[in-house]
């Protein structure tokens, strides 16, 4: 089963969940998956952009309640790239 | 954008990096503000590298660049912008994680997961564009102090510049490089028109809050304040946030001025004073400081006056400490003569 990590970079604005995603991201193997929740709208658009601008996979993405406190929590499945 | 472009279109390989200070005016503020929700909520620095089909790095210096806002050696601009420093300080660490002379790029296949060894670095200056960093003066310091030399390119002003090593080695053609000098951005329009750039982000300058003497002067009242220059992260980004007034030097107010603004003051309950109407609709505020009773009250005074109990008799304000105790103050909210103009900080 391959690797999957997480970060929860919920409450950070941008550009924060975007370094954070790319430190994670950075330590990973390829093929291994990370999932990543934030609550920033702007990761709407960066998120994706940065996986496409570094050969991520973006499997997923979804938009959800934020169970603790109010708002939305944006979630993204990214699978590193191969080589 | 057009300087990566330009170097690009010679077949040269061209990877972005963005550092991230903690005072970029981008992000920041509009994931906060309600009212810029029309605006695209993106960052300018990916959105261009997707468009030139780029890769790009964003590094987060908010911790090494304190020194450069605390020291700068060239000292500052206008406000407390210290463009000379922050330029040397960018091209320096661009240079330390990129460039194989420099014998700091040990480890940078981790750090950037690029696939190339770097040989120079470009930025997009303009001599002449920037009163302080941009003069013809400071372009040979920018690439001393750097320690980048001669493997600094400015392809927009080349041609103004003695050639460098990737001008000398044939890397790039001169000829092919441009002398645009002054604050007329004319010549980068019809540029970026002529190579089929249609959109673009904001040009450098309008990007920093340091460049800003509202900002700049809250950043001064926060350490004089304080009797300390040291800051945080948080204290950068409540600084770009709502309207502050200090009543009186141990204390000041934050008062949200939207919804936005709101919303995002609420995430620091846990670590400031908090107040809020009960009697009537209006901004949640934080209470920065060392506040005692009385401040507490003239407090709630001055946060009456911006909610929708400005004009009753009595508001009723709720305080809420991070230590879990909460009182509700009834008070005349102040009218707009008794706010004297000197609290407003920033001004």
């Amino acid at each position: 089963m391959s690797e999957l990590e997480s970060l929860d970079a919920r409450g950070l604005l941008c550009p924060l969940p975007v370094i954070r995603t790319q430190d994670k991201v950075r330590r990973m193997s390829t093929g291994a998956t990370l999932e990543v929740k934030a609550t920033d709208a702007g990761t709407l658009q960066d998120i994706p952009s940065w996986c496409r601008v570094h050969g991520h996979t973006l499997v997923a993405s979804e938009t959800v309640e934020n169970e603790s406190g109010g708002g939305l929590v944006y979630r993204f499945r990214i699978q590193v790239r191969g080589d | 954008m057009l300087a990566a472009k330009v170097i690009m279109d010679q077949g040269v390989d061209v990877e972005g990096v963005n550092f991230f200070t903690g005072f970029c005016v981008e992000g920041h503020t509009h994931a906060i503000r309600e009212k810029q929700r029309t605006r695209p909520k993106r960052n300018n620095a990916l959105w261009v590298a997707e468009q030139l089909g780029i890769k790009l790095h964003i590094v987060d210096v908010i911790e090494e660049y304190k020194d450069v806002l605390l020291n700068p050696k060239h000292g500052y601009g206008a406000n407390m912008n210290p463009c000379l420093d922050c330029k040397v300080f960018m091209v320096k660490k661009a240079a330390s994680l990129l460039l194989s002379r420099t014998g700091g790029r040990e480890g940078a296949e981790n750090i950037f997961m690029t696939d190339h060894d770097f040989d120079f670095i470009i930025t997009g200056e303009v001599i002449g564009q920037r009163p302080k960093s941009q003069r013809k003066a400071t372009m040979p310091i920018i690439a001393s102090e750097s320690g980048a030399d001669d493997r600094l390119l400015r392809p927009l002003c080349a041609k103004l510049l003695p050639p460098t090593l990737p001008e000398r080695e044939g890397w790039v053609d001169r000829e092919a490089l441009f002398d645009f000098s002054g604050r007329n951005r004319k010549p980068q329009i019809a540029l970026a028109q002529s190579l089929g750039i249609e959109d673009w982000a904001q040009p450098a300058g309008g990007c920093c809050f340091l460049t800003d003497a509202q900002y700049s002067n809250k950043l001064v009242d926060l350490w004089k304040a304080r009797g300390s220059r040291e800051y945080e992260l948080d204290d950068v980004m409540l600084l770009k946030v709502g309207r502050h007034i200090r009543p009186a030097p141990n204390f000041k107010l934050i008062i949200g001025r939207e919804l936005g603004e709101n919303r995002y003051l609420e995430g620091y309950r846990n670590t400031y004073t908090a107040m809020y109407a009960t009697s009537h609709n209006g901004p949640l505020c934080l209470i920065d400081g060392d506040p005692g009773q009385e401040d507490l009250e003239l407090a709630a005074r001055i946060l009456g006056r911006y909610g929708q109990g400005r004009a009753a008799e009595s508001v009723t304000i709720r305080v809420d400490t991070p230590a879990g105790d909460s009182q509700e103050l009834t008070v005349v909210p102040m009218t707009v003569d008794q706010i004297e103009e000197s609290w407003n900080v920033g001004a």
